[in-house]
């Protein structure tokens, strides 16, 4: 590593002290020098920053450390990786896969593990110490970083710094922050950088997963996140007490919404591409993630006959959705439309139902009808599928389910014990504020019997549960479909002849974002009722169902839509 | 894209307020207050420059349980409201008065009194001068009360007079709440308002202490005073001052003058009429009439028997003496075409006479006199009263027939 003679014995024998110092071993002279240690748990600074030359800065008073965004951001997916285990991932996730992933995004966005643009002066403005006057300090020379290297220090290649690159902050912005470069890391300039953010936490929790190819979709993984299994609304509970947030590092770290689905995947697209990444391990068909094992799930889910898996497949199989090369995550490759898988095998169900039952809110209640009939007769077999009777189960426990849903997001408690503050003057304030909230949720709380907090539900891959040990009689998942089937040339093939599209031609995502739009009422009530399912099962809008959809009915009636006019093949030479 | 569906703090807590709503609206108190359990969050957010924030609703919604829920007690309820001061300083003064109001209600007159003293104590720079009006009704509260309480020791001192006993002690407080009391009730009766409680109390200790002239001069004012809304009580209380110290008619009149003028269907309207009549002066027994008439237009003075035999008893002078025959004429022309059947039906007179005898003679005189011997209501009552042999339906039937032609005279 270091090659430098030792001042003092002229020996190059260097070691490394606890605390991260280099020394020499003949002469015991310790040196400036640090060695950077890489690791992802968190420790004091003193082994984690590299300084030159200068003064570390102690703590002063109870301010705690001196930290950087980045740290904060490692700190937060070192938890969710934890979680992510704790929820069955398998360990590589957390130290190897989303840690490497982590430092690569540290070294491209030359935040640490790279090399220093030679003679710049880097310099940082550290956080406002409450107790002097910012005005009369206009630029405290950071007592950490006064960084700057010179080509020759070659060595530094797997050193890194974790200072805040370029340009100088401009003095007029005295902003407060716990952290180091709170304010920087706020700036616009950033943009090209891929600036880091807790819903891109998430996606860097999901790129892990679709790495290592967990059985855990994106829609899975933040439903976990709302039910608190990941960590994520709050996460800044668990830094370490001598990592004060305030000011700034509020607007970073502190999250008020929960994360839409669209918007971590595409952060991940971006990510995948911003950190170069090569081709994702293969999806093929014995992966969780291919449409043809997760239509199963999902039907299991939405209480539909296993026998519509044979036709989910036949779909799939069709359109060639189900080839590795369609499914596989290539991030460098900008011409293939990137796969949601969970939406993909939704729409590819809802497909399916509309190839069967038509769900023009017509034909679908008369095969209903039909299926009743033959099922008077039906002595033998088990019983067929009715529609109707399906609709009533559905639409009753997704009512309920759906104001059950609908009341805890209302209920939803945002704040946490940990008080924060954008200065120190708002300090007595706001907790004044949190002890009223929390006398207040006392005092109401046993008013209405409810002071416990409901208790996180157990984490289940399934919403919905159906039994076939109900005698009820409201689990259809060993129905036939033979009620609604009839026979042709020896095959069985659906009764219904006809098929509406939900849209005859698809829009240009480039121009609108979408492929296709969604209006409830422009389409028929049976089909909206499906989406719903499926919307509420996978937690996002309807419209990214039915988009999804169009894709999928272009393709399979592709040569009816796009027919190109004849050619007399006797003209060929 | 715009994610509108996306749920953040400030949808998650609309959400969870029109829960609230719902819950109260249909009173159930208990869901109510465990969806405010999970809102009372938003205020380490209060932010909002809404006309209604957050600390305000939970100040407003958290009063409404807590008065409902029967589970709830006196003691929480005070720890709630000593919390919601504390969490606006530009409402502190208008909670303090609703936690005193809320207090008395409750019977707990000595806590109010002591909040009220405590919340006229209290100084907070700009917004001293910004929430004068409420301090001002702290202050007049808090007036009421020492009345209150002088008047408690007065009915004391009275028991121990009949007894022959005497309490210093108790005579004292009675005099120092009293002087406590005047201040502030003076004060709040100055500014243009509808003060009636105040009023009175104010006049009551005047009154207790001798100062007559004093007591006068504000309920005159009171009444009078163009800046005040108009008030009819204060002619009332006006008009009651000053036959309580036997002012000549002439000064009852006029008040009541006004207070015919502005309220015909006051219930004095009976003693105004029966002050009108004493007089002698024509204009003023004219006005009499006019005053007994137009309290009858009224639907709550229909079975007023008071009333009716006032108008009779005037019907019958003018008859007896023979003048004036047309004031009658100038009152009944502008009421010939629905006095009828506004008070004169046949359903109405087997209603008054099955209920109310005394009523339905009285009527039945008017209506003779009006409409003569062969109206409805004349026909059916004198009827009904001869077969009965009730002596005076007797004389009152030989009395409208012999005058029966002045409805002639005046139709």
């Amino acid at each position: 590593d270091y090659h430098e003679r030792c001042v003092q014995c002229s020996e190059v024998n260097w070691g490394v002290t606890d605390g991260g110092r280099f020394y020499c071993r003949t002469c015991h002279n310790v040196i400036e020098r640090t060695r950077e240690v890489v690791n992802t748990d968190v420790i004091s600074n003193t082994r984690v920053q590299t300084i030159s030359k200068g003064l570390r800065k102690q703590e002063k008073t109870d301010e705690g450390w001196e930290w950087y965004v980045c740290e904060g951001f490692q700190f937060v997916l070192k938890k969710q990786a934890e979680a992510l285990e704790a929820l069955g991932a398998c360990p590589q996730m957390k130290d190897e896969i989303l840690c490497n992933f982590w430092r690569r995004y540290l070294q491209k966005s030359q935040q640490a593990y790279c090399n220093r643009p030679a003679g710049e002066a880097i310099k940082v403005l550290s956080g406002c110490d409450s107790s002097t006057d910012v005005d009369s300090e206009p630029e405290r020379p950071s007592l950490l970083h006064l960084l700057s290297f010179s080509e020759s220090d070659g060595d530094l290649l797997t050193d890194c710094s974790f200072g805040s690159s370029t340009g100088k902050v401009s003095e007029s912005t005295s902003v407060c922050s716990g952290s180091v470069d709170g304010s920087l890391h706020l700036m616009k300039n950033q943009k090209d950088k891929l600036r880091m953010s807790m819903p891109m936490t998430l996606s860097f929790c999901y790129m892990a997963l679709l790495w290592l190819r967990e059985p855990m979709t994106l829609s899975d993984l933040l439903r976990f996140v709302v039910e608190g299994h990941i960590p994520y609304l709050n996460v800044f509970q668990c830094f370490p007490e001598k990592m004060k947030l305030y000011g700034l590092d509020l607007k970073i770290f502190c999250v008020e919404s929960w994360p839409v689905y669209e918007e971590v995947f595409n952060k991940m697209l971006q990510l995948a591409a911003f950190l170069e990444l090569p081709r994702f391990p293969d999806i093929t068909d014995i992966c969780f993630l291919h449409p043809d094992m997760l239509c199963m799930k999902y039907l299991m889910e939405a209480n539909l006959p296993d026998e519509l898996h044979n036709w989910t497949c036949r779909v799939v199989k069709k359109i060639h959705i189900g080839e590795t090369d369609f499914l596989t995550f290539a991030p460098g490759n900008k011409s293939t439309r990137k796969v949601k898988y969970d939406v993909l095998a939704a729409a590819v169900i809802v497909v399916v139902l509309k190839l069967l039952f038509l769900l023009d809110d017509h034909y679908e209640w008369l095969l209903s009808d039909v299926a009743e009939e033959r099922n008077k007769n039906n002595k033998e077999d088990g019983p067929y599928f009715e529609f109707k009777k399906w609709y009533k189960v559905i639409k009753s426990s997704l009512d309920v389910e759906q104001k059950k849903l609908d009341e805890e997001k209302a209920k939803y408690l945002w704040r946490c014990e940990k008080p924060l503050f954008y200065s120190a003057k708002k300090k007595s304030k706001v907790l004044k504020r949190r002890q009223i909230v929390v006398n207040l949720q006392n005092q109401f709380g046993k008013l209405s019997g409810s002071v416990q907090p409901a208790e996180k539900p157990n984490p289940s891959s399934f919403q919905l549960n159906w039994s076939e040990e109900n005698t009820n009689g409201s689990c259809f998942h060993g129905h036939s479909l033979k009620g609604i089937l009839q026979e042709k040339c020896g095959l069985l093939t659906a009764m219904n002849p006809d098929y509406w599209l939900c849209t005859v031609k698809l829009c240009t995502e480039k121009l609108c974002g979408h492929l296709a739009h969604y209006r409830e009422l422009d389409f028929p009530q049976s089909y909206h009722f499906v989406l719903r399912l499926f919307s509420f099962l996978l937690r996002i809008q309807p419209s990214y169902i039915h988009e999804e959809v169009c894709v999928i009915e272009h393709k399979l009636f592709n040569k009816k839509l796009y027919k190109k006019p004849k050619y007399n093949p006797g003209r060929r030479k | 894209t715009s994610h509108e569906h996306k749920l953040n703090f400030r949808k998650s807590k609309e959400a969870c307020l029109s829960y609230i709503q719902d819950a109260m609206l249909q009173k159930q108190w208990k869901r109510a207050a465990e969806f405010l359990t999970f809102y009372t969050e938003s205020l380490e957010k209060d932010f909002s420059t809404e006309y209604m924030g957050p600390s305000e609703m939970i100040w407003r919604i958290g009063t409404e349980i807590l008065c409902h829920y029967s589970h709830s007690s006196m003691k929480e309820f005070n720890s709630f409201i000593e919390q919601m001061k504390t969490l606006g300083v530009k409402r502190y003064l208008k909670v303090c008065l609703e936690h005193a109001f809320h207090l008395l209600c409750n019977g707990r007159t000595d806590e109010a009194y002591q909040n009220l003293s405590l919340a006229e104590s209290w100084r907070f720079g700009e917004q001293t001068t910004a929430q004068d009006k409420e301090l001002k009704l702290i202050q007049a509260y808090r007036g009421l009360l020492d009345y209150y309480s002088w008047s408690k020791r007065k009915n004391v001192l009275l028991e121990y007079d009949k007894d022959g006993f005497e309490d210093l002690s108790v005579e004292q407080e009675m005099h120092s709440s009293f002087r406590k009391a005047v201040v502030n009730l003076k004060e709040i009766i100055q500014i243009p308002g509808v003060w009636d409680l105040f009023v009175k109390c104010y006049v009551d200790l005047l009154e207790f202490y001798g100062d007559h002239d004093e007591a006068r001069q504000v309920l005159s004012d009171y009444a009078y005073n163009s800046k005040f809304p108009a008030n009819p009580n204060a002619h009332v209380y006006l008009y009651q001052f000053l036959k309580r110290h036997g002012e000549p008619k002439k000064s009852l009149i006029s008040v009541l003058k006004i207070l015919h003028d502005i309220v015909p269907s006051h219930e004095l309207m009976v003693d105004f009429h029966t002050l009108l009549q004493k007089s002698k002066k024509r204009k003023k027994r004219r006005l009499g009439l006019e005053v007994i008439f137009a309290a009858l237009d009224y639907a709550g003075w229909k079975e007023n028997v008071k009333a009716w035999s006032c108008l009779g008893r005037q019907f019958k002078q003018i008859i007896i003496s023979e003048k004036h025959l047309d004031w009658i004429k100038q009152e009944w022309n502008s009421r010939k075409d629905w006095w009828p059947a506004f008070h004169f039906s046949r359903y109405l007179a087997k209603k008054n006479w099955q209920e109310n005898e005394s009523l339905a003679y009285e009527k039945a005189l008017v209506a003779g006199i009006l409409l003569g011997k062969d109206c409805k209501y004349f026909k059916y009552i004198s009827h009904q009263g001869c077969k009965d042999q009730k002596k005076r339906f007797r004389t009152l039937k030989k009395f409208v027939n012999k005058h029966g032609p002045v409805y002639l005279r005046i139709s």
